[in-house]
């Protein structure tokens, strides 16, 4: 099948100052990924055509695009879900530096700021694993599936508006050691996200759990969060 | 612009055994890391099964048996003081991770948990044994989100999307690298007192492929280019269960739950091949069998691929079968729902991708390009090894999948490739920061970024002639058709002539894009020139090798032999020539028998 792709482009050192769309008709199977027509063009039609990509199938976090207006990794949404008619973009409340890459250090920088790391430095006499419950080790299941892909903090409407507020992403990645029972910094934790630009910030608009290619319950996420900030936490 | 840089241990490559090393020298040394992505992009996240450790945790296990079933798996090709060393040091790293907040899944009884894997056994009983220790099929994730924490936690000093293109070396010692950053397109110098490679596989060369798209052998390569020898790369694992087509991995893990290949016949046909652990035999085995199902006819409708069937029933029905019971003794039965628990992934990423639910119709699956056992030679102390005595390059280190210890020999089993990037990922790291402390800084030559600018250069300027995807296309299907999973005399020949022409028409080869800033074509031009290098002296190294022995599987010359070939191969690249040499394999205890399984 033919498909009508129109590709977001932008690139100041070359000229193309303002953003602007290119269009490519290029025939494709309907079980193809959007990043394999992504990879057609750059190949065959214009090799300045620039975007991350490495796994191409779901698991890495760098493709995450606006695919006809929300967000996805372009290597895990496949034509057949998205038509004949694709338009591709950058994610959004990021610079844009060049196509669709955008400058992720904000990003990342949020991340770092909620200590995304296990705090306990206590280990069993016997020198192996501390025990934990199949239940407990439940609680937290959903939040290590993050890949920091973005896809969540950048369909934000708060975070549109507000480049400061720490987004849905960095919340996910409090979540996973709040609610780890091996952990003991989630006081601290929740005291970083009862700021201003913390938890409360969120609207609930759900968008981040939609985006999320790893079907996280982003907006759940969140929610527990909050709940904890006001009453604490039971592991 | 060229920006210059020191820091007395570097580390190229961001994923698991970067990161150990890099946690390990950081302790010790003034480190840097540098990622042609950012750290958590790496490959070590699409890694699903598990790690191998014998912790016993479910039934009893020992790291004896864990040495010989690697042994036995590699085919007798793997040096067995470093494997012994590996399966010794596998329980207290798991261990280690757990402490550094590794959330594995866990025993009724809340301690890790563990399952079954392709050549893991229990020595006494012959049968599959509970070895591989996950967090459902998401253990690669895990251990890149937990080191990458953890290096967050120590202030690890990362460079993120610096490509490496150049080692440095000064009177035979590494003393750096050149890195071009991909935001500005400007060239760093890295001045070291120790270098170490942790860049990962080169799976790209071939056209059906679990690997990422960074995995382009950058390492072997630059270090090739460098004059450092590459050891057993005719040896290359093809995975037997890749989404049909694309390539996507599927676990072992599924086998391992119970999941059972069968051909278009309707049969459970591992059973002819491997009687006693059947679908559960190591990968270069089950590979084998599935392509001689395929060429006998027995494909799905006749077509080129197999039936991965991991529903209930099924799995119920040959567990009845097999007599598989659980570690309490009772018979051992799935529902759809504990499956679902067990390999959520897999199961999302065959709705995605193929359009069928695992729970209810059988997955459709073929061989995928993998895992590459030879790479940068070097010793168990991760120390860059450059001829067949053994010298040392000082100040030079490689570990994981670009490095070959030999751990891995001529085949790889299941788990032992997370477990390999832990163990000599800390090695590397804490060898290099021990020797950066004795060692001064050696001093760079005049120009050190003169080889990087004369490789972008020339592609940079090359107007018309070759598209880099018309090459790579040409490499990849030549790679499988005739370096992959059945090889012979006429085909690997024909190989090496194809890429001795390949190579000469990438210096023609040309790129579209000439700005500076994020020039992902000029980048993916260098990154063909890498794999036609790995590519050539795999094709050199098969064909000169004239035996079958685990991944190399010749139809020309179907047997072992180890009084002429149970030795590495070692591959130098001095133009269009492929200079080999042998070294002997390390042997302790486990003297070469007739591998069964």
């Amino acid at each position: 099948m033919l498909v009508y792709l129109k590709i977001f482009r932008y690139n100041p050192e070359a000229g193309r100052t303002s953003p602007s769309y290119d269009t490519y008709n290029v025939e494709a199977e309907p079980t193809d990924r959007v990043l394999d027509l992504l990879e057609f063009v750059k190949a065959h039609m214009d090799g300045t055509l620039s975007f991350r990509r490495s796994c191409a199938h779901g698991v890495c976090g760098s493709d995450a695009m606006r695919i006809n207006g929300r967000n996805y990794l372009a290597c895990k949404v496949l034509v057949k879900d998205v038509g004949r008619e694709i338009t591709v973009e950058p994610i959004l409340g990021l610079p844009v530096l060049k196509d669709m890459i955008v400058d992720m250090n904000p990003f990342f920088d949020s991340y770092k700021s909620v200590m995304p790391y296990l705090v306990n430095d206590e280990v069993p006499a016997n020198g192996k694993e501390r025990l934990q419950s199949i239940e407990q080790r439940e609680r937290f299941d959903d939040t290590t599936k993050c890949i920091l892909c973005a896809a969540c903090t950048t369909s934000c409407p708060v975070f549109w508006a507000d480049g400061e507020y720490t987004g849905p992403a960095t919340i996910v990645n409090a979540h996973r050691f709040i609610f780890d029972s091996r952990d003991k910094a989630a006081s601290e934790r929740l005291q970083i996200l009862s700021g201003r630009e913390g938890a409360f910030r969120c609207r609930t608009a759900f968008n981040c759990t939609e985006a999320c290619p790893r079907e996280i319950h982003v907006t759940q996420a969140i929610a527990e969060v909050k709940n904890a900030v006001r009453s604490g936490v039971e592991n | 612009m060229v920006q210059h840089h020191q820091h007395e241990v570097v580390i190229v490559g961001a994923g698991g055994a970067g990161l150990m090393a890099a946690l390990y020298a950081s302790k010790a040394a003034d480190t840097a890391v540098l990622s042609k992505l950012y750290p958590t992009r790496s490959h070590t996240g699409a890694a699903q099964g598990g790690v191998g450790a014998a912790l016993g945790n479910l039934e009893p296990d020992k790291t004896d048996w864990h040495a010989f079933d690697t042994v036995k798996g590699a085919d007798y090709l793997g040096d067995q003081d470093a494997i012994e060393f590996m399966c010794a040091e596998a329980v207290p790293i798991v261990y280690e991770l757990e402490h550094m907040g590794l959330p594995f899944s866990r025993t009724k009884d809340g301690r890790i948990a563990q399952r079954r894997f392709g050549g893991h056994t229990n020595n006494e009983t012959k049968q599959p044994v509970l070895r591989s220790c996950y967090a459902a099929d998401r253990t690669g994730h895990m251990i890149l989100q937990t080191l990458y924490q953890q290096c967050i936690k120590n202030k690890v000093r990362f460079y993120d999307e610096f490509h490496v293109l150049d080692l440095l070396l000064r009177d035979g010692i590494a003393n750096g690298v050149v890195a071009v950053e991909l935001a500005t397109g400007d060239l760093h110098v890295f001045h070291a007192k120790a270098v170490v490679f942790a860049t990962g596989g080169h799976g790209r060369a071939w056209e059906v492929t679990s690997n990422a798209y960074a995995y382009t052998g950058d390492g072997v390569a630059i270090t090739m280019r460098r004059g450092i020898p590459a050891e057993d790369m005719e040896f290359f694992q093809f995975h037997p269960t890749g989404i049909r087509r694309m390539g996507i991995l599927i676990t072992e893990g599924v086998r391992g739950e119970g999941g059972v290949l069968v051909n278009g016949k309707g049969e459970r046909f591992m059973e002819r091949y491997a009687p006693t652990v059947k679908d559960l035999a190591s990968r270069d085995v089950v590979s084998r069998a599935m392509n001689l199902e395929i060429k006998a006819g027995n494909g799905i409708d006749g077509k080129r691929y197999l039936h991965l069937d991991m529903r209930p029933e099924i799995v119920n029905k040959y567990a009845e079968m097999d007599g598989r019971k659980n570690p309490d003794g009772t018979p051992y039965r799935v529902t759809g729902e504990q499956l679902l628990a067990k390999v959520p992934d897999i199961i999302d990423f065959a709705r995605t991708y193929m359009n069928v639910d695992p729970i209810t119709e059988p997955m459709p699956v073929q061989p995928t390009a993998h895992y590459a056992m030879g790479g940068i030679p070097t010793n168990m102390r991760a120390e860059v090894l450059i001829d067949s005595k053994n010298t040392v390059m000082p100040g030079l280190y490689a570990a994981g999948e670009v490095a070959c210890v030999s751990v891995h020999g001529a085949n790889r089993l299941g788990t032992n490739s997370l477990l390999d990037i832990l163990v000599f990922g800390k090695e590397a790291g804490l060898r290099a920061a021990e020797y950066a402390k004795g060692a001064q800084y050696k001093p760079l030559d005049d120009d050190p970024t003169a080889f990087t600018r004369e490789q972008l250069d020339r592609l940079l300027k090359n107007t018309g002639g070759e598209k880099v995807v018309t090459i790579s296309e040409e490499m990849k299907v030549k790679m499988m058709d005739d370096v992959g999973v059945f090889r012979s005399e006429a085909g690997m020949s024909s190989a090496v002539d194809k890429l001795r022409e390949l190579r000469q028409r990438y210096k023609k080869v040309s790129v579209e894009d000439q700005g500076r800033k994020f020039n992902t074509d000029l980048l993916n031009a260098w990154e063909l020139g890498c794999l036609l290098d790995v590519a050539l002296v795999t094709a050199a190294g098969a064909l000169a090798r004239q035996e079958s022995r685990g991944a190399h599987a010749r139809e020309d010359f179907p047997k072992r032999d180890d009084a002429n070939w149970m030795r590495h191969t070692l591959a130098w690249l001095d133009g269009d020539a492929v200079r080999l040499d042998y070294k002997p394999v390390a042997v302790t205890k486990y003297q070469p028998m007739e591998r069964v399984y």
